[in-house]
């Protein structure tokens, strides 16, 4: 018989089990919602936290990082939810939108466009309230996504977030900003989204990760869902202060002839984890995946996708680009999968990185698992360093150094910016950008 | 102008020296053919002159308006005045030919102490010296040199010669990858900024440059030396008997 050897339960574990036993009577949600957190529970009882011989978590060893768990955060009133916001950046200025708010994991429907965003066709409601009635369809994922620790963890803990609901053949007007605030205090966060859209819906969501501190642990999980002939925008920047670990997990579920687009940015915090489970359900799908990384001093910034192509006639495009400066670590790891059946599937994924210094890492690894004989599937990964041939050749047109790097960087990212497609997100986006290279020293 | 005293330079990674002593004084106005053979060390001097750092200067000096240029950064040898055209114009995707040409233009004129051009004025500058070059605004439009044959390379390079009106213009091998049209469109750029306060070198492997860039003064590079100079027909000489002559009597 063998025996699975099991670490000792860290500090963090056992915080994180006493938190279960404290907070599971006041969770949201039916009867049923609370068997899903009960599993959830059972199973990270099993396993503990993700640690680096957890392959899917190899390069980001949550268990080391997490030496303790901060309270979950409770809500703030309406007067502290404001003060938070009003202490963050406004990433997308006087951009016409509809503004949600969640602070700390609760969302905020006094601080919230929601009167213009019903005029405009569809629908947000606290995720707590819609736990209590619509129950556990509400945590249904894909299989791909369900096994993941971070997933596991968003199910038990989750105590609020929002439900925004697009109805079929409604296209919004403007974008909707979801933006997802944390305090000065550090405390632990498991916020959840669910954004549903109807069939034929048109939508382009911005969801913005801010604030936090030293000690902030925040586990936020996207659940999008796109029905037949949807249509798709999110674009997911992350900018949250130098001390924070940051788990976000998007999960894509989409529906035949539906085309959905998902941009993330990964600047800030101090140990970043972002990971998307893109699932195909129906025909003649498309899924466009860009990712931008930009990390410096210490920081610790992971990309990781599983795209499933589990149906035939779908494409899936992934271009990821990471810059790394002195000192911080990134990490692209891509898993194209195409089920036996899922013939004629077109994926393609490309993941580039930039190394600024000596001290500069990056782990970097693509994937293909295909089962099915008549697909086209590519990946593509490449590291290095500026050509010192290309700024020679700027500095001899009288260019300086450090501007010319730093047209080298965006010349580096331009693809994938060009990729994005809304002129809203590219602005809001470039500025982030620039704002980090004139950081630079 | 330009004075280069008792040059002696090696490549910085391996120790091999390419230039052994190279005396060259150019003045205002005047314009200066470098030929040679492969390997005389033609393209290095013009790298050293921009500031390349692959290469590493042993011995003596290079004096531009009277002041040493060994110790500028390549960018403050633009702002002064130099001008390298590439032998080979480098491709930057991602960069766009006009956001390029509006940085470079008011970097300079930044460290000069000079105002940043409006992007109107900027835009007009732009215009007609690209329309003398025949560079069409799509060109302008893509990314720096990409998908660029080889002589819109090169008039992309005069363009940026023209728009950042430098003193000093060091052409590299300016004609190499041209054809007839081409060496005519860009010789008549060069000729049009030849001025009393411009001065040029032209670097060439060939004569036929040099009957469209008519130089004051010839000079034969061989194993890092300048081993002949002469008028213009010094070229012509050149082109009928080959280097062999000044490669023996160098060796």
């Amino acid at each position: 018989m063998t025996i699975e050897p099991r670490a000792l339960e860290t500090r963090a574990e056992t915080e994180l089990t006493e938190a279960w036993y404290k907070e599971r009577d006041a969770l949201p949600g039916n009867e049923a919602v609370a068997g899903r957190r009960k599993a959830a529970f059972d199973a990270f009882r099993q396993t503990g936290l993700p640690h680096r011989r957890v392959e899917e978590w190899k390069y980001s060893d949550l268990r080391n990082r997490l030496k303790s768990i901060a309270p979950f955060a409770a809500r703030r009133d309406e007067a502290g939810a404001k003060s938070v916001l009003a202490g963050l950046d406004n990433v997308y200025g006087d951009v016409d939108r509809h503004r949600l708010v969640i602070v700390d994991g609760h969302f905020h429907a006094g601080l919230s466009d929601m009167a213009a965003l019903a005029a405009d066709g569809a629908l947000a409601r606290p995720l707590a309230e819609a736990l209590a009635e619509a129950g556990e369809a509400l945590m249904d994922l894909p299989a791909i996504a369900t096994k993941d620790a971070a997933v596991g963890l968003n199910a038990i803990f989750c105590a609020d977030g929002l439900e925004l609901v697009v109805p079929a053949g409604v296209t919004l007007s403007k974008p909707v900003e979801i933006v997802h605030a944390l305090g000065q205090d550090a405390a632990s966060t498991a916020g959840r989204v669910v954004i549903r859209a109807g069939e034929g819906a048109e939508a382009i969501v911005l969801e913005t990760f801010l604030g936090g501190t030293e000690g902030t642990f925040s586990n936020t999980l996207t659940d999008i869902r796109a029905a037949d002939g949807a249509k798709l925008t999110v674009a997911r920047l992350q900018a949250e202060a130098a001390g924070t670990t940051h788990v976000g997990t998007a999960v894509v579920t989409l529906g035949a002839k539906t085309a959905v687009k998902v941009i993330g940015a990964g600047i800030g915090s101090g140990f970043a984890r972002h990971q998307a489970f893109v699932a195909f359900t129906g025909e003649h799908a498309r899924a466009d995946l860009l990712g931008i990384t930009m990390v410096r001093k210490g920081q610790h910034v992971d990309q990781t996708l599983v795209i499933d192509h589990a149906v035939p006639n779908c494409d899936s495009r992934e271009l990821f680009k990471t810059v790394v400066d002195d000192g911080a670590k990134g990490i692209f790891q891509g898993k194209i999968i195409v089920r036996p059946h899922a013939q004629k599937t077109d994926g393609q994924m490309m993941t580039q990185s930039l190394l600024l210094s000596e001290d500069a890492e990056m782990a970097l690894k693509p994937e293909l698992e295909i089962f099915a004989d008549d697909v086209q599937c590519a990946h593509g990964a490449t590291s290095g360093e500026i050509d010192e041939d290309l700024l020679f050749y700027l500095r001899a047109r009288g260019i300086p150094e450090k501007e010319a790097r730093t047209l080298l960087v965006l010349a580096f990212l331009a693809e994938a910016v060009e990729e994005i497609g809304e002129e809203v997100i590219v602005e809001a986006f470039e500025a982030r950008i620039r704002a980090w290279l004139d950081q630079a020293a | 102008m330009l004075e280069i005293k008792n040059l002696h330079a090696r490549i910085a990674d391996d120790g091999t020296e390419i230039l052994r002593g190279i005396d060259l004084v150019v003045k205002p106005g005047e314009v200066h053919a470098i030929m040679g053979p492969n390997g005389s060390g033609k393209s290095t001097l013009s790298y050293i002159l921009a500031g390349k750092t692959d290469y590493e200067v042993t011995e003596g000096d290079i004096l531009y308006n009277g002041e040493s240029l060994l110790e500028l950064s390549p960018d403050e040898r633009a702002a002064a005045g130099l001008f390298l055209a590439f032998q080979y114009p480098i491709e930057i995707p991602g960069v766009a030919t006009m956001t390029f040409l509006k940085t470079a233009l008011n970097a300079q004129r930044k460290a000069r102490g000079e105002g940043e051009l409006s992007t109107p004025d900027f835009m007009k500058r732009v215009k007609d010296k690209a329309a003398k070059l025949q560079i069409t605004m799509d060109m302008l439009k893509r990314p720096l040199n990409v998908g660029f044959s080889g002589g819109e390379k090169k008039r992309s390079e005069i363009l940026q010669m023209a728009l950042l009106e430098p003193s000093l213009c060091v052409l590299d091998e300016t004609d190499s990858g041209l054809d007839i049209d081409a060496l005519k469109v860009v010789s008549d750029g060069v000729n049009a900024l030849r001025s009393p306060e411009r001065a040029f070198v032209v670097i060439t492997h060939y004569q036929r440059l040099l009957d469209h860039i008519v130089p004051d003064v010839v000079h034969v590079l061989s194993k890092g030396r300048i081993v002949k100079t002469g008028d213009k027909d010094l070229a012509l000489e050149l082109e009928k008997n080959g280097y062999a002559d000044f490669v023996d009597a160098a060796a």
